[in-house]
């Protein structure tokens, strides 16, 4: 047992347009990490990027989850939604780019700075997307 | 470690009940053997157990006036809060003149010292290309819940002296002046309105010197307003800005500016910055952030309703001139020790150990019935399992576990109690699970 690295799994339902709870998720994780004891630079990049990663799923989809596995060397959170997916990764990634219709903008959300932010935390970065096939979003956060 | 706390317990006065474990926003009261326990590194001081208590069994303990006679000057520092308790009463020069008939020689008012804060807050902001939103450092319970609660925001704490700190520092200077007494000889006594501060100035950051003492306005309330009728008016030199610090909204108008944003009340100041550690508030300049409701209005140690308070305090304001023409002189008086995370919520202090724990702490908490009725002396089922873990509490201290343990043991003892020995029982009589031809 000893030889085994410690994995710890979350896993947390994410709703299309609940507002109210979109974030949750990625709060859960924080104090999780907090807790466990990762050092708070590590621990605002995940909470940054799995927040995000969760507000994509409650803007854009039409719902999925998030998870997160946390070992004492790498976090990784993965969103998988099923949704419209993304037709153009690249042009999804450009800041100030976005897609979100014009009442979530109004409500504040949907800036265009989702993917870039969440590069911005990563240090590796996967986005799985087709359209009308779902999006799964892999990050991967090394504790270094 | 000691880490020293104003809040306490009055032992006889706590019945045990579990009004204050739940309210703790640091989860730092266990009930344990009928009274409530605090767990000293977890505690910031906040006063929100004070506030709820409906037995009065939590204290915070200050200084006396007796503390007086320790010094041959002594100066006080009244928060700019404090005259909000006597407002409806006296004027502003009455109220500071009461407090020379207790006994002291003069008055440094705090609100003197936030108009120095404030336009160098004003400077520091205009100048700062950091990462945003800076937070106030003004109110220590806010602090502690960064330090222990949101332990990667402290480097947003913006870096510069309280008013309380630049009050003592630069009271003390002027009463060596006027005197040409000895440092050690003068006193300065900070009137706090809440426990967060008398536990700052106990226990200042980084060891930078702030007041000697702290009274608490709850224990002075009643010597001040006895001397308000005949108190010799004293002269105040701080204006209507900074005596709004004493409620929310306050600091922010008295730095100026247009994306300053105000909280007050400790859960709410917790939702705010679960967002700023998700990336959120960017473009928010500056947070003003108070765990009291209204502000320090609303401090723990204050008599006066908040709402009340505010009023008076604003109408306070209102005969007084906006600023002071000429703020005296901050220099050195304004440098603050950086702040340091105080990790009290690690399950461990090796990673892989305290992996280990949070797996165990979310499977036990998935085996609890999640009403988070505190029956158990832990705030809420997580904090159950997490104390659990920690080896501090057992699974049966649970009631809802404890009954389902106690029903599978009687639906055992009913099943054994229906057994009947060979010699006794008829053949069809006997236990069907009995293993056959055993007999």
């Amino acid at each position: 047992m000893k030889d085994n690295i410690p994995s710890l799994e979350m896993a947390f339902p994410v709703r299309a347009r609940d507002f109210l709870a979109g974030g949750d998720g990625a709060a859960r994780i924080r104090r999780v990490l907090q807790q466990v004891g990762f050092p708070p630079a590590i621990i605002r990049r995940v909470a940054i990027a799995a927040y995000e990663a969760e507000m994509n799923i409650v803007i854009h989809s039409e719902g999925g989850e998030l998870k997160a596995q946390i070992t004492p060397e790498v976090i990784t959170i993965t969103a998988r939604d099923t949704g419209p997916g993304i037709p153009d990764i690249e042009l999804a990634m450009q800041e100030g780019y976005s897609t979100a219709p014009r009442e979530i903008q109004e409500m504040g959300f949907g800036a265009g700075m989702g993917l870039p932010n969440i590069r911005r935390c990563a240090d590796e970065l996967e986005i799985k997307s087709a359209p009308g096939q779902g999006t799964t979003v892999n990050i991967i956060i090394y504790n270094r | 470690m000691g880490y020293f706390h104003s809040v306490r317990l009055e032992e006889d006065k706590c019945k045990g009940c579990t009004n204050c474990i739940k309210h703790c926003p640091t989860e730092a009261i266990r009930v344990r053997e009928g009274k409530a326990r605090i767990i000293q590194e977890r505690c910031i001081d906040c006063g929100e157990c004070i506030r709820i208590c409906p037995n009065h069994a939590k204290i915070a303990v200050g200084d006396a006036l007796t503390a007086l006679a320790a010094y041959s000057y002594r100066i006080a520092l009244p928060a700019p809060a404090i005259v909000s308790q006597f407002a409806g009463q006296a004027g502003l020069e009455r109220i500071l003149g009461a407090l020379i008939a207790l006994g002291f020689d003069a008055v440094y008012e705090v609100a003197l010292a936030a108009e120095i804060v404030a336009l160098a807050t004003r400077r520091y902001l205009d100048n700062y290309r950091g990462k945003r939103p800076l937070i106030s450092p003004a109110c220590p319970a806010v602090v502690g819940l960064i330090q222990v609660r949101f332990p990667s925001l402290v480097e947003q704490i913006l870096p510069l002296a309280t008013p309380v700190d630049v009050a003592a520092r630069l009271a003390r200077k002027e009463g060596m002046a006027v005197t040409g007494l000895p440092s050690q000889a003068i006193g300065t006594f900070f009137i706090s309105p809440c426990p967060a501060k008398i536990t700052a100035v106990r226990q200042p950051q980084g060891g930078l010197p702030g007041p000697d003492r702290v009274i608490p306005l709850a224990a002075i309330y009643g010597d001040i307003r006895q001397h308000l009728a005949t108190a010799v008016p004293y002269p105040s030199r701080a204006g209507a800005t900074g005596y709004g610090w004493g409620h929310s909204g306050g600091e922010n108008a008295s730095i100026g500016g247009r994306r300053l944003l105000e909280v007050d009340g400790i859960h709410h100041v917790i939702a705010v910055f679960t967002r700023i550690e998700a990336g959120d508030f960017d473009d928010i300049e500056y947070i003003e952030a108070q765990a009291c409701p209204g502000g320090c209005v609303g401090g723990a140690l204050m008599v006066h309703n908040p709402y009340l308070a505010r009023l008076e305090l604003r109408q306070l304001a209102l005969c007084l001139p906006s600023g002071p023409a000429n703020l005296p002189e901050a220099g050195s008086s304004l440098v603050a020790a950086p702040v340091q995370p105080r990790p009290a919520l690690q399950l461990d202090t090796d990673l892989a150990t305290a992996i280990e724990k949070m797996q165990r702490l979310e499977a036990t908490q998935a085996m609890l019935p999640g009403l988070d009725c505190g029956s158990c002396g832990s705030p809420s089922c997580r904090s159950l399992a997490e104390d659990i873990v920690r080896d501090e509490a057992q699974d049966t201290d649970c009631v809802f576990v404890l009954r389902e343990r106690v029903r599978v043991l009687a639906e055992e003892v009913v099943e054994l109690a229906r057994k009947l020995p060979p010699s006794m029982a008829q053949p069809e009589r006997r236990d069907k699970d009995a293993a056959p031809g055993n007999s």
